[in-house]
């Protein structure tokens, strides 16, 4: 969980990192911590998995990444974990998940996420996808994306 | 804008963690054999022509908590913009996306307390008349995207 003052840093940096030599003495100020407090904080944070990572979230679209796939798979239980490594791995493949499958209607138990610049592209790797997984595979399907309905950051309310 | 190899390099490696440092781009920029102020630059440049949507922590709801959940809905095209108008009024919905299916629509729901994802999901189907399909993660595997350098 998270106390008072973990809040106040989550929402300071919401909007995200200043892009300045010494970042973190720029947010601590705004906060009234010292800049040592504040990393020790965030080290804190991290360490509890609360911050992931402090990373550039990437525009596909912009990059010219314009078609998304998610590529959905009936992968064999027992092998799963070994496989969606390597699946994982592939440079290709943005966010890859065991999820549980919705039966009878949904068999997929395996989602991988797939940029290319077009169809065709994201079909190559797609067929990359299937080579690795082999005879794991029961069934497999691909939908893409036709349109963004919505797309907000994480919000905190402004009271927990 | 076109991207330089350079771009791309730093594309790339800020992916990665930046360091809990005193000056965490000067590290960075010190691995990519480049200036402090050259990164900067080109990081601003990144950010403005919108190619890094985002640059900064990437926070874990369930650690703070709370949940994420996708979840899916095969809604009737002509329902579409209504039944979208419903799901989005949520502040818990995240993210929504069409998709070639029959579960057409595909959202992820963010919520500060694990009882927020069935709780939410529970008040679409009773607003809509139609099944929210829950995929919780069970296991990530994550390495993320990478550009040609």
């Amino acid at each position: 969980m998270i106390d008072a003052k973990d809040r106040e840093i989550i929402e300071a940096l919401q909007g995200g990192l200043p892009l300045v030599s010494a970042p973190y003495a720029q947010v601590a100020k705004t906060l009234g911590l010292d800049e040592d407090a504040l990393l020790y904080r965030l080290a804190e944070l991290k360490s509890r998995g609360v911050i992931r990572r402090i990373a550039a979230a990437p525009n596909h679209y912009k990059l010219g990444m314009t078609s998304n796939g998610m590529t959905v798979w009936d992968v064999d239980d027992a092998r799963i974990t070994k496989l969606g490594a390597q699946i994982g791995a592939l440079p290709f493949v943005t966010h890859c998940y065991e999820r549980p499958r919705a039966l009878p209607d949904w068999p997929y138990n395996l989602f991988a996420m797939v940029h290319g610049s077009d169809r065709d592209e994201v079909e190559e790797k797609r067929a990359e996808i299937a080579a690795i997984l082999g005879d794991a595979c029961r069934a497999k399907d691909i939908l893409y994306s036709t349109r963004i309905l919505k797309k907000t950051g994480l919000r905190l309310k402004t009271k927990g | 804008m076109t991207l330089d190899a350079t771009d791309r390099a730093i594309l790339n490696r800020m992916q990665d963690d930046l360091p809990l440092t005193n000056h965490p781009y000067a590290v960075i920029a010190d691995d990519l054999d480049i200036a402090e102020s050259d990164l900067l630059n080109r990081l601003s440049r990144l950010k403005d022509e919108r190619i890094i949507t985002r640059f900064g922590p990437f926070f874990d709801a369930a650690a703070m908590g709370g949940a994420f959940c996708l979840c899916a809905m095969a809604v009737p095209i002509e329902e579409f913009e209504t039944v979208l108008t419903k799901v989005n009024a949520h502040p818990e919905v995240a993210h929504n996306y069409e998709r070639t299916h029959r579960l057409n629509m595909w959202f992820v729901l963010a919520t500060e307390t694990p009882e927020g994802i069935a709780a939410t999901a529970e008040a679409i189907e009773r607003e809509t008349g139609i099944a929210v399909l829950q995929f919780p993660k069970l296991q990530e595997f994550f390495i993320g995207f990478r550009v040609a350098a």
